[in-house]
């Protein structure tokens, strides 16, 4: 506190702190850190490092131990047995149509609350976000039973039906508080011009907002990449199955074989950790909104 | 759809035809299930034939139902793993990574750490969960460490013996977490000015006087979020405990969700587990009113 006296603003007084704060503290601090990043990335480096590990090898040389040689047998074996490649586009395609239809969905409800300024807007949003953050669990017997009233059970469109509108509700809330300080004067302009509502939406709203509605989609995908219990109860044959069931499923599956389940893991966690590389500055953007779910 | 030209006040209504397509959607995927299955919980059904109004009779069973009991129990221990820990952690990480590693090491190097504690945010649940439940088996990794060097008596059946099981869940829980709420924390530290840290600095406030008295008030609004939205994700786990437990053993890490999993799908007692899953919707609406009442005051103070 007897610092406190110093004129602040004094070159002096920054040549005098300087090497202080630059001490051998920093690297403690940088080492501690780092060894809690070693510890928290260690899970990952099993999985990679025991899944091409030989059996005879892991015998041997137990978990911890790097493999000796690269061998591709329990990669290839659990790919095989899960049929992974069918997993790896179920789930490609049921992200990737509900993000579409999810973005479509959000844009048209934002254009209504953000720009048309429609009467309740703010209840709509409320009832949107309590609607999403409920458990899913107190709306999954109903779609369980509607889905096989209408023959939807165990069809992806089922989950993407879902999914699309689940999503939607979110994208609606982070489109039209985007939407809310679109500059009004751009689409008076546009009315001037002649331009209809729909026009306007896909000529004017639309190019401006592309961005956000990437990051949007973006979203949608890894999240609906991720959902487990809507799928597990609606995809019940093994060539409707998302990689996220299918990991869920291991579990009772006979696998005594420790270097099969880490490549089951590695194989499991390999899309949405390359997902992750790509688009790691927009998805650690999302992480607020998407918590609430 | 198309409305004519030179519209503005007046047909304001058209614009309420772009709320259809996701009104019907939110109607027939949202709002009509949650009303059927309020209905559901005062019947019994098998989930065949007509359900039988039972009144409150489900609620009644909730009461003296020891699983249930047990399950909300343990979402309260929960909160220790989803909320406290990771926020507590997150904080110290966030102000470290922000005001130290950042200015000392640069910025990629603060986030590069940032992306690593982030990254078992993105994973499917299952996918770690296969992952934790190999590490965690009784001749897995955990237990080769601990036997390397002598220590066979701490060896444990983790996930198998109704003693470790919660605390090994908890464990991959915190994996998970705190990434999430340290994210959200160095977002919040960039909109803190950086001239009260340089004041405080040359005040004599050391780092830790400078996280209590200056990092810790001014995120508040982050912290408050975060308690929230953790507090909201612990009454809704599910995947972790299917995949790593099942809830067992002896129901040691039996939870909300699994219960009404387990009772809609394999006793089939629905209107039970509808029971169940209103307690659950109750409880979260409760809390997702306090964070939207929260949410619309901070919108308006800026």
């Amino acid at each position: 506190m007897a610092d406190a006296i110093l004129n602040p603003g004094d070159a002096i007084d920054e040549a005098a702190y300087g090497p202080r704060k630059r001490g051998a503290g920093r690297w403690v601090v940088l080492a501690i850190l780092t060894l809690l990043l070693l510890l928290v990335l260690f899970p990952f480096f099993l999985a990679l490092s025991n899944s091409i590990k030989s059996t005879v090898d892991y015998a041997a040389n137990g978990p911890l131990s790097l493999p000796t040689s690269v061998d591709f047998t329990a990669l290839k074996k659990f790919w095989d047995v899960a049929d992974f490649g069918r997993k790896l586009l179920n789930s490609a395609i049921i992200s990737l149509v509900v993000a579409v239809f999810g973005v479509l969905i959000s844009l048209l409800n934002a254009y209504a609350i953000g720009i048309g300024k429609v009467r309740g807007s703010r209840v709509i949003l409320v009832v949107l976000l309590i609607g999403i953050m409920v458990p899913q669990e107190s709306i999954v017997y109903p779609l369980y039973y509607m889905a096989k009233a209408t023959g939807l059970y165990d069809t992806q469109l089922s989950v993407i039906i879902i999914f699309a509108v689940l999503q939607s509700a979110f994208g609606t809330y982070l489109l039209s508080s985007v939407l809310g300080s679109f500059p009004k004067e751009i689409i008076e302009a546009a009315e001037m011009d002649g331009a209809n509502r729909w026009q306007i939406l896909w000529q004017v709203v639309v190019p401006v907002l592309r961005p956000s509605l990437m990051v949007v989609g973006t979203f949608f995908f890894i999240w609906t990449w991720n959902e487990f219990l809507i799928p597990l109860v609606m995809l019940v044959s093994n060539n409707n199955q998302t990689v996220s069931v299918a990991m869920g499923l291991t579990r009772g599956q006979n696998m005594s074989d420790p270097t099969l389940q880490a490549a089951a893991s590695l194989l499991g966690m390999a899309p949405t950790l390359i997902f992750f590389l790509i688009f790691q500055r927009t998805l650690t953007r999302g992480v607020v909104v998407g918590a609430v779910k | 759809m198309a409305t004519p030209s030179g519209a503005s006040t007046e047909d304001k209504r058209s614009y309420y035809l772009y709320l259809i397509p996701g009104a019907i959607g939110f109607i027939a995927i949202v709002l009509l299930p949650q009303i059927a299955n309020f209905a559901l919980s005062f019947t019994a059904w098998k989930g065949v034939g007509t359900p039988r109004f039972v009144g409150l009779q489900n609620y009644e069973k909730l009461l003296t139902d020891g699983q249930f009991w047990g399950s909300m129990s343990h979402t309260l221990l929960f909160v220790i793993s989803m909320t406290i820990i990771p926020v507590v952690l997150g904080l110290v990480l966030a102000a470290l990574l922000f005001d130290y590693i950042r200015d000392e090491f640069g910025e990629t190097v603060s986030s590069l750490f940032r992306a690593a504690f982030y990254l078992p945010q993105i994973l499917p649940i299952t996918a770690a969960g296969v992952l934790w439940g190999w590490i965690f088996n009784p001749v897995g990794v955990v237990n080769i460490i601990l036997r390397a060097p002598g220590l066979d008596g701490l060896a444990q059946n983790w996930l198998g013996d109704a003693t470790y099981a919660l605390p090994a869940v908890s464990l991959v829980i915190v994996w998970i977490q705190v990434g999430y709420c340290l994210v959200v924390f160095m977002a919040g530290l960039s909109r803190i000015d950086p001239a009260l840290y340089e004041a405080a600095e040359l005040d004599g406030a050391g780092w830790w006087q400078r996280l209590v008295t200056i990092t810790i008030p001014l995120l508040a609004p982050e912290i408050f979020v975060v308690v929230l939205t953790t507090l909201i994700a612990a009454l809704k786990v599910f995947a972790p405990i299917f995949v790593l437990t099942a809830g067992g053993p002896d129901n040691a890490t039996l939870v909300p969700s699994y219960l009404t999993y387990y009772h809609f799908f394999t006793t089939q007692r629905v209107g039970y587990a509808a029971s169940i899953a209103v307690v659950q919707t109750i409880l979260t609406i409760g809390l997702a009113v306090i964070f939207l009442r929260f949410q619309s005051s901070q919108a308006g103070k800026e």
